[in-house]
């Protein structure tokens, strides 16, 4: 056992403070190659993670950089800073603490690469940068530990594998460094264990006690929620007196939009005056700053906000968190009531608020899921390739490097450590020469091999272009807001394509107030005071990772009939459900068809989660176009698929025969908008769409071209090239293996229960406003555009 | 081949669906903005090695209407490369498919700000080609009349019932009409852009190119295109 300094164990004593268990253990373990803390937020679980690190520099102070935190928010870098100058300032240490993020001075940057703080907070898009410099191996020199906090957030995503890579690459430079995980709690500790630890050392994994059950309820109001919708404003008064009763309140909102309106609701109907604000990621860091420093004063009684305080921000106070809208997943909700009542022995408080009566089903079977202490997740993929293109680019940025030398550090990363030779070789072929088929590009390759046999950057130059495209989150372009005049106060940024929509005059809301669009200047957005009944500004939006078990539990409580655990609204809605249609029962499947303006909708209640929906949805369009009904677009939920067309569906049963699934299918699948859409973000990340241009700016104008251009002509000359291999199997990840959809549609034969509703129906609504709509691209686009068209011409008197 | 015919000083043409343009009576096909050689160039300069097919596309394309037409003259309405390296570019393969189109036509390339130079491909380089009542040129002049001109890549879009439709398009009033980018590899100006106003008068249409050509007001052309 390592005992605490005597330092420490004094400081710790005049705070009434013991160490915790897992805090010992975790100090124990300092010299791990890899250690996993799992523990609820407001665990001391910073401090833990810091611990080995304070002490080192405490009784063997030296200069350089000791310890690297990466952390997913930048939000949560300067947090960090702010709590470890606490123990800094009282034990009167000699280390700084300083963080490097996007949001971090030029100048601050090239003075932190001479002279690297103790501590260094960054994220993994600044790390990736920092070792793309020739000069890193000086800057990390002498590293002793990495600490990687929110590690379960990171692990869902590519920036995961991203760091991961970047943290073998450091590895490599400094064989002493350890490395610490910090996680909330998981499903699978010893696989997220392993993702972290450099293969094939094993990682020590430590759990600390999970503290007292969450105490978790739904909202019941006596206004009853709409049918459909996310907003939630029907309960704006009930979470004015929800926050009125509690210190200070989280308010969580699925998108950054819904929290723009939900926040305007709630002030227009705050009469006691409360201090509310507002925060989510498309706001300008100022408004960001202000409203993060309001919080740790206490002046603040509640903040409205999205994912952007998702994550272990130490706001001790917090002690209710309300989500908005039913959570997608229940881990999610477990991992964001650990916010409320930092600390460690009080039960969180969190109360549920569905914004429309099958978000009262879907809560209601999360609440149960919560109380039976099931997780759910998705095990992780593979190391994904166009990640490690990108990192392979950044690598040459940093000087000539040996294939094999870099083949061995990538496979010692977890996500690939089983990683083929020649799966790397393909990828080092991309990043080199394009890897097309057609040898184009002998002259003016990217990388060369050199007469020493190091792989380099052709024109050193191209660099700089590397760099600014660091990442893998491929965002929708945005456009800053200001207000107008000489140095307007900056506002947030809206999506490009919504800026295009707006024309003088018009209004949005952004930051919670109305404003006026006056023009665009130099790209960016200039607004005055609005007056008007706002447009909505869309934001790039998440689709939440979903969860068949919620699914399950969904439909077994409506086959109950015991719905006593549910509102009157909500008991009412479902028998107006089994009046106009019916409900959706276990073994079989409902099928819905109505009307509504011009296009027709079918409805098929799949329950088998969003993944199986989506791809049912390719399947039974493409019988559509063939049977000539002329579908339009389609989106899947956990729960069900919906389908619009110009002409109506008659016979569902066709549509959903096992027989023959996989014919013509391919063609089918891979002029998607699916398969599009992962092209995009796959060639991005790999470094074939460049985002960012050192001085100039991509402008939608002629010089540039969408990506769908590539796509084709990929597909057309070149169908096994590597950039669509991969995304074949992205896209394949969120779709789900065809012989589970023909056992399903194999099950539901001769069970399907057809039903022809006058309008629509209560339980299809929700899908009518459900994000994340895939177009399809068939006759029915040429077809309703020549009507279109014919139509403008008559009434402009030219037909 | 789809298309949408109209006059212009009193000549007739066609708004081929492809985004060619056709003058039936001469059998006169003419294209703009080609710009072969563009993904050569991008990596010439350091950029991005993108798929190198587009020379191939684009020519494909071409060849499909010439097949079709059998035209006796082809004016190529500037930017055909993208820049003057660009000719040198070509493969082997493509640089044979090329001269067979020329071959047993008359083949004019008019000079665009990407490629002022000669071709060494052979046919005619000028600034630019007049013919009875009409002008060809590659960028438009305010206050000319019976003018064919390209470099704008004007795109225009279509709200239907099934979505929204965004497409290269002609644009076509009394005095001119300006061509779509042919391409692979282009992007597209939308309609609406402040730079057209000038140019086009309150009458002139919009025709979107794709599977059909498809006429439009111009002015009901410009809801802007939101990107998936």
């Amino acid at each position: 056992m390592n005992p605490l300094p005597p330092n420490f164990r004094n400081w710790f004593a005049a705070r009434g403070w013991h160490i915790h268990p897992h805090q010992q253990q975790l100090l124990d373990r300092a010299a791990a190659p890899a250690a996993l803390l799992i523990a609820p937020t407001g665990g001391g679980k910073t401090l833990a993670g810091f611990l080995p690190s304070l002490i080192d520099l405490s009784t063997a102070p030296k200069d350089g950089l000791h310890t690297l935190y990466v952390s997913p928010l930048k939000a949560l870098a300067a947090d960090i800073r702010r709590n470890l100058q606490t123990p800094i300032e009282a034990l009167d240490l000699p280390v700084r603490v300083e963080d490097r993020t996007g949001d971090t001075s030029q100048t601050k940057r090239k003075r932190q690469r001479a002279d690297p703080p103790h501590i260094l907070l960054t994220t993994p898009e600044s790390l990736a940068i920092l070792l793309s410099y020739p000069d890193a191996p000086t800057i990390f020199a002498g590293l002793q530990r990495v600490v990687v906090d929110e590690i379960h957030a990171l692990a869902e995503s590519k920036r995961g594998d991203q760091l991961m890579l970047c943290l073998s690459r450091l590895q490599a430079l400094c064989p002493d460094m350890r490395r610490v995980g910090l996680s909330a709690t998981v499903e699978d500790p010893p696989a997220l264990g392993r993702f972290l630890a450099p293969h094939p050392h094993p990682c020590e994994i430590i759990t600390a006690d999970p503290g007292p059950a969450p105490d978790i309820t739904i909202l019941h109001s006596d206004t009853p929620p709409p049918w459909a919708g996310a907003g939630a404003v029907y309960a704006v008064k009930d979470v004015l007196e929800l926050v009125e009763g509690a210190n200070t309140t989280l308010i969580f909102i699925n998108t950054r939009a819904q929290a723009e309106i939900f926040f305007r609701a709630l002030w227009t109907a705050n009469d006691n005056a409360l201090p509310i604000a507002l925060h989510h990621g498309s706001l300008a860091r100022e408004a960001r700053d202000k409203v993060e420093a309001a919080m740790v004063a206490g002046s603040l009684r509640a903040v409205v906000c999205t994912g952007t305080l998702d994550l272990g921000i130490d706001w001790g106070d917090v002690d209710l968190v309300i989500q908005v809208g039913a959570p997608k997943n229940i881990k999610r909700l477990v991992q964001r009531i650990g916010r409320s009542n930092h600390r460690y022995n009080a039960p969180s408080r969190a109360v549920i608020v569905p914004a429309n009566r099958f978000e009262v089903l879907e809560a209601q079977a999360a609440l149960d899921a919560v109380r039976e202490n099931t997780l759910d997740g998705e095990p992780r993929a593979r190391g994904p390739r166009d990640v490690l293109c990108q990192h392979i680019l950044l690598r040459a940025c940093a000087g000539p490097f040996d294939a094999v030398a870099l083949y061995q550090e990538i496979t010692q990363a977890g996500p690939y450590s089983d990683l083929s030779r020649t799966d790397f070789e393909d990828c080092l072929e991309f990043c080199a020469t394009g890897g097309y088929a057609l040898r184009a590009y002998d002259r003016w390759q990217r990388l060369m091999l050199n007469p020493d046999g190091l792989w380099q950057l052709r024109d050193p130059r191209s660099a700089q272009s590397l760099r600014m495209n660091v990442g893998t989150i491929v965002d929708t372009e945005t456009l800053n807001v200001r207000w107008r005049g000489r140095g307007g106060a900056p506002l947030g940024e809206i999506e490009e394509g919504f800026a295009a929509t707006l024309s003088e005059g018009d209004t949005f809301l952004i930051g919670g107030q109305v404003v006026r669009y006056e023009g665009l200047r130099e790209m960016t957005v200039q607004v005055t005071k609005g007056r008007k009944e706002p447009r909505i500004a869309t934001f790039a939006g998440t689709k939440f990772a979903t969860s068949t078990l919620l699914s399950t539990r969904v439909i077994s409580l409506l086959n109950s009939g015991d719905w006593s655990a549910l509102p009157e609204h909500t008991r009412s809605w479902l028998e107006m459900q089994q009046q106009v249609s019916m409900l959706p029962k276990l073994g079989r499947m409902l099928v819905e068809s109505y009307w509504r303006d011009t296009r027709a909708y079918t409805c098929f209640y799949g329950f088998a989660g969003r993944n199986a929906l989506q791809t049912l949805g390719l399947l039974v369009t493409r019988r559509m176009e063939t049977a000539g009904l002329h579908p339009i677009g389609f989106v899947a939920t956990d729960y069900a698929l919906l389908i619009w067309g110009l002409d109506a569906v008659e016979d569902p049963a066709a549509l959903l025969s096992p027989d023959d699934l996989r014919d013509g299918l391919e063609g089918w699948l891979a002029n998607n908008a699916v398969m599009k859409r992962s092209f995009r973000n796959v060639a991005t990340i790999a470094g074939l769409i460049v985002k960012n241009l050192p001085g100039k700016r991509k402008t939608g104008r002629q010089a540039t071209f969408s990506s769908d251009i590539l796509y084709d002509t990929l597909l057309k000359y070149d169908p096994d090239h590597l950039l669509l291999q991969i995304t074949r199997a992205e896209a394949m990840g969120g779709l789900v293996d065809f012989g589970r959809i023909e056992e399903m549609l194999t099950r539901v034969q001769g069970r399907i229960d057809h039903v022809k509703a006058a309008h629509v129906t209560p339980l299809s609504a929700p899908m009518l406003l459900e994000v994340g709509k895939v177009p399809i691209y068939g006759a029915a686009v040429d077809r309703a555009a020549a009507i279109e068209a014919a139509e403008l011409m008559r009434e402009a008197g030219l037909g | 081949m789809h298309g949408y015919s109209f006059k212009l000083d009193r000549i007739t043409l066609t708004a081929l669906a492809s985004g060619l343009l056709w003058w039936q009576e001469r059998r006169l096909l003419c294209v703009s903005d080609l710009h072969l050689g563009k993904s050569d160039r991008i990596a010439r300069r350091g950029g991005a090695l993108l798929p190198p097919y587009e020379n191939r596309e684009t020519l494909n394309r071409l060849a499909l209407a010439i097949d079709a037409l059998d035209p006796l003259s082809v004016i190529c309405l500037g930017d055909s490369f993208d820049d003057d390296a660009g000719q040198n570019a070509l493969e082997p393969e493509d640089h044979a498919q090329l001269t067979t189109l020329m071959a047993g036509r008359r083949w004019i390339w008019l000079q665009g700000n990407h490629d002022p130079g000669p071709v060494a491909l052979g046919g005619t380089h000028m600034a630019e080609f007049k013919t009875g009542p009409l002008v060809f040129r590659h960028i438009a002049q305010s206050g000319a009349h019976g003018e064919i001109s390209g470099h704008y890549h004007p795109k225009a879009s279509l709200r239907s019932k099934a979505g929204r439709l965004s497409r290269p398009c002609f644009l076509i009033d009394q005095s001119r009409v300006i061509l779509p980018a042919f391409g692979a590899y282009t992007g597209g100006l939308r309609c609406c852009d402040p730079v057209f106003a000038p140019l086009m008068s309150e009458k002139a249409l919009a025709v979107l190119t794709g599977s059909q050509a498809l006429p439009v007001p111009m002015g009901k052309a410009r809801e802007p295109q939101l990107e998936a």
